[in-house]
């Protein structure tokens, strides 16, 4: 690559001892070439594959996408693509080479997730309100569906077509018709008579007596509809033979928005909460899916039987990061002090050996405690008390000692390292002349080596503190949040911090609430964003940043 | 604090007990009888409280370990350290039907390592552009990164379990329950603090380097791949292991996302099988747990020196 110009130009510096201040033209010159001669036949082919790959999943994506009518990602998807292939055939726009790629990932995995959280904070998004209304209409109805007492016998075939099964109907008058969960019976083409019953229909493959066995469960379930009108009823089969008329024990009235019990008569009106409601306040569920605006917001601050479990696991949540935070940087502290003596021997052994609990990842070692702290057979009660009985887990003051305790073991070992190396960075002299000038070893300590050693380890306490906010693992594994609060309406439990709160709403038991969980997750973010920046401000951590 | 006094190992002090005290420059080092007082002053009773944080360090370690020797499979039948030895919850834990730990553990490797290299080589893009490059929006976009890490990806939990599961409706290669799938995800943090990390070591590397290649004729993607990333190779190797950790550690969003048993990870397979401690088959867990950490730890200790730089320079396990 050195050309004879280039060993010219580097011949001068060294004869002139310094680098020229500012790029003479010539290197000017020759920087140019560089870049431009930078992508040689190979890196090109390489970009020209690299993108190639790119625009085929692109297209393929643009496919699929306009095939299902889903035209604002499809266009999201084109700019990004056409985007990309401006920014790698173009000779400038350096930077954004380098930064498109992570970017990408950074706009639609936390970014576009983050924006998305909001808004579903805003709706009554969970069980029983996870789709359109319509989807709501069609579930209430088929799940209310009662056997007409008179209706006439149909024989049908259970024919398949790609995995999805669809009766074969032969009518009174000898028509034949096809239909399928959610396609209403129409008359069938090609249809394979044996003694004046269909059989079978072109295109479909008729299940055998085994198939109808084997999937039985599947058969049963098959509600047809008569027709597009939910009020008219379904074709069931119990037998996979003949099909009886069913229809729904609840009437819908597009019109008016209503649902009746033909039952009981009751009128279920939609009044807009995402559900039928009955004007004794009974809901039919599943509903369906609205914008709720502040309500899960509302309701977390100011229902008293969520806002009080809020209320403690906010407090619980802070005990717990700021305690983890100064238990283990006090104990790693006192240890790189205990260590950090030249005289001592095998310091290196003790340093392995205190490394090990942070190496092994934390979800086992959680784990592991949990099986420890047993109250009747764990290894700390059976062996270590001799066969005492405390509640590690159980007591609710016990079981947060215990997950102090256990996240003091988990977290001393990055202290201890993160001292070690902060204290070692300490100019010699610095402490020499205090000792010249008759400081103490403790006045030392106090007044010289802990103000500097802060400096280093503040923005690290600060992201320590942070990250035990949000320490999911040690709270799931080690006591799942328990022992349980039996007076809330939500999973919680006395242990659980806000994150295995948020974790247990969306996910865990009979309701699960997206709505609220997501509230709570913006919440969360809000109190962490404020935090860390008030920290981050007063250490000027981000000042440096030049 | 490099150099070690001749004649000053273990067996004479000093007169200064302070921990990481001043050397004493003045003090002419001869040989003086041992006496147990004065060593105990100065260096003996740090070898007491590291006995005594070596117990607490070590205690699981080994209840583990020793857990994962004994054949019988109960919780108390672990209680008793070492008392019986044999692999046969090793084997137990590979050969369970029911239990797929080799599907699981190949399920973390491969999502772990993927996730890792492809989280440095992302990251490093970045921070080369970030460190070497000035461009408009330079500073809004280090900050902007410093700020979105700090919503971190398991509140968004809910978010991401709808975007996946809306993706795997129209691709279902990358949906829901797919292993590329939860990469992906976790992708959307290879711009974070590991990025931050790299930035603030390309800033050490000396940009006459880069200046000195470019006068020989090589241009940005040549300098990146061939000088940067290989200078910067310790701390590469940081993150790299930090993120592959994580990952390993990810329970939350890969609960979530990888609902077949076939497809989830050690963190989310081995924690519902000791969900009830006192009904699982503790021996086979103990043993799944000591062969999911022991290359962890191997690698962790062969990059102890790295690590440590690693952290001191800013990072969070």
């Amino acid at each position: 690559m050195t050309t004879t110009t280039d060993e010219g130009v580097e011949r001068a510096e060294r004869a002139s001892g310094t680098p020229p201040e500012k790029p003479t033209k010539r290197q000017r010159q020759a920087a140019g070439i560089a870049d431009q001669a930078s992508g040689g036949i190979g890196v090109l082919l390489v970009k020209i594959l690299a993108l190639g790959i790119v625009d085929a999943i692109a297209l393929y994506a643009l496919f699929i996408l306009v095939v299902n009518a889903e035209w604002l990602i499809a266009g999201i998807v084109a700019a990004v693509a056409i985007f990309v292939n401006w920014v790698y055939f173009s000779r400038k726009r350096l930077p954004a080479k380098y930064l498109t790629p992570g970017v990408i990932f950074l706009a639609v995995f936390q970014i576009f997730v983050l924006a998305y959280t909001s808004y579903v904070g805003f709706t009554n998004y969970g069980t029983g309100h996870n789709g359109s209304k319509e989807q709501a209409v069609g579930a209430l109805m088929s799940a209310a569906l009662d056997r007409v007492p008179d209706s006439p016998t149909y024989p049908v075939a259970v024919v398949d077509r790609l995995g999805e099964l669809s009766l074969v109907v032969t009518g009174p008058n000898g028509g034949v018709f096809i239909g399928g969960e959610e396609r209403p019976l129409e008359p069938a083409s090609g249809a394979q008579m044996e003694g004046g019953v269909a059989v079978g229909v072109d295109g479909y493959t008729t299940l055998s007596f085994q198939e109808i066995v084997s999937r039985t469960d599947e058969i049963t379930e098959l509600a047809v509809p008569f027709s597009d009108d939910p009020n008219e009823g379904a074709l069931r089969t119990p037998d996979g033979r003949s099909a009886y008329q069913y229809t729904s024990s609840l009437e819908y009235d597009e019109a008016a928005g209503t649902m009746t019990n033909l039952d009981t008569g009751v009128v279920y009106t939609d009044i807009g909460t995402g559900a039928f409601t009955s004007e004794a306040g009974e809901e039919l569920l599943p509903g369906w899916q609205i914008t709720v605006g502040f309500d899960n917001y509302l309701k977390a601050l100011t229902d008293t039987r969520l806002s009080g479990p809020l209320a403690y696991v906010t407090t619980w949540t802070f005990a717990f990061a700021l305690i983890s935070v100064a238990s283990t940087f006090f104990l790693g502290l006192f240890l790189a002090i205990v260590f950090n003596d030249m005289r001592m021997r095998g310091r290196k052994l003790y340093r392995t050996v205190l490394i090990l609990p942070y190496a092994v990842p934390s979800f086992l070692s959680a784990l592991v405690w949990a099986g420890m702290m047993n109250e009747s057979f764990g290894f700390i009660n059976q062996v270590l008390l001799g066969g005492a009985s405390v509640p590690w887990l159980t007591d609710p003051v016990m079981a947060k000692v215990s997950v102090l305790l256990v996240n003091l073991w988990l977290g001393f070992p990055y202290m201890f390292l993160v001292c070690t190396g902060a204290l070692q960075s300490i100019p010699d002299d610095i402490v020499e002349a205090a000792t010249v000038d008759g400081a103490k070893p403790w006045g030392i300590f106090r007044l010289i080596k802990l103000p500097l050693l802060l400096v280093t380890v503040a923005p690290l306490l600060i992201a320590s503190f942070a990250f035990n906010f949000n320490n999911f693992n040690i709270i799931y594994m080690l006591t799942n949040g328990g022992p349980r609060d039996t007076g809330a309406p939500i999973p919680v439990g006395f242990t659980d911090i806000l994150i295995t709160m948020v974790y247990k709403v969306a996910f865990t038991g009979q309701m699960r609430d997206y709505g609220l969980a997501s509230a709570y997750s913006i919440l969360i973010f809000i109190v962490v964003a404020v935090i860390s920046i008030i920290a981050f401000r007063r250490t000027k951590a981000l000042e440096e940043l030049n | 604090m490099t150099t070690q006094r001749p004649g000053e190992a273990g067996s004479t002090g000093g007169s200064d007990a302070s921990g990481g005290g001043p050397r004493d420059t003045a003090g002419i080092p001869r040989r003086r009888p041992f006496r147990f007082d004065r060593w105990f002053l100065a260096t003996g009773w740090r070898h007491v409280v590291g006995i005594i944080i070596t117990a607490f360090a070590l205690l699981p370690l080994l209840f583990v370990f020793s857990a994962s020797l004994n054949p019988q499979g109960t919780l108390t039948g672990s209680n008793a350290l070492f008392s019986a030895i044999g692999l046969d919850s090793y084997v137990r834990i590979l050969t369970d039907p029911q239990v797929p730990y080799a599907t699981w553990f190949a399920n973390t490797l491969i999502i772990a390592s993927i996730t890792a290299v492809a989280t440095v080589f992302l990251g490093a893009l970045a921070a080369y552009s970030f460190s070497r490059m000035r461009f408009t929006g330079r500073r809004f976009g280090l900050i902007t990164i410093v700020v979105i890490q700090m919503f971190p990806q398991l509140l968004a939990v809910v978010a991401i379990f709808l975007l996946m599961s809306w993706i795997g409706d129209l691709f279902p290669a990358i949906g829901l329950n797919t292993r590329i799938g939860l990469i992906m995800v976790y992708l959307g943090g290879a711009l974070g603090v590991n990025t931050y990390l790299m930035y603030g070591f390309f800033n050490t590397v000396p940009a006459s380097i880069d200046e000195a290649a470019k006068i020989d004729g090589a241009g940005h993607a040549r300098i990146f791949f061939t000088m940067i990333l290989r200078l910067a190779a310790p701390i590469l190797a940081v993150v790299a292991l930090l993120s592959f950790i994580t990952s390993v550690n990810e329970f939350v969003v890969a609960s979530v996302l990888l609902i077949d048993t076939d497809q989830q990870t050690l963190a989310v397979g081995l924690t519902k099988l000791v969900s009830n401690p006192r009904y699982a088959d503790w021996s086979a867990f103990s043993a799944g747990a000591v062969m999911a950490a022991l290359p962890v730890v191997a690698l962790f200790l062969f990059l102890q020196k790295y690590i440590v730089s690693g952290l001191t320079a800013g990072s969070v396990k």
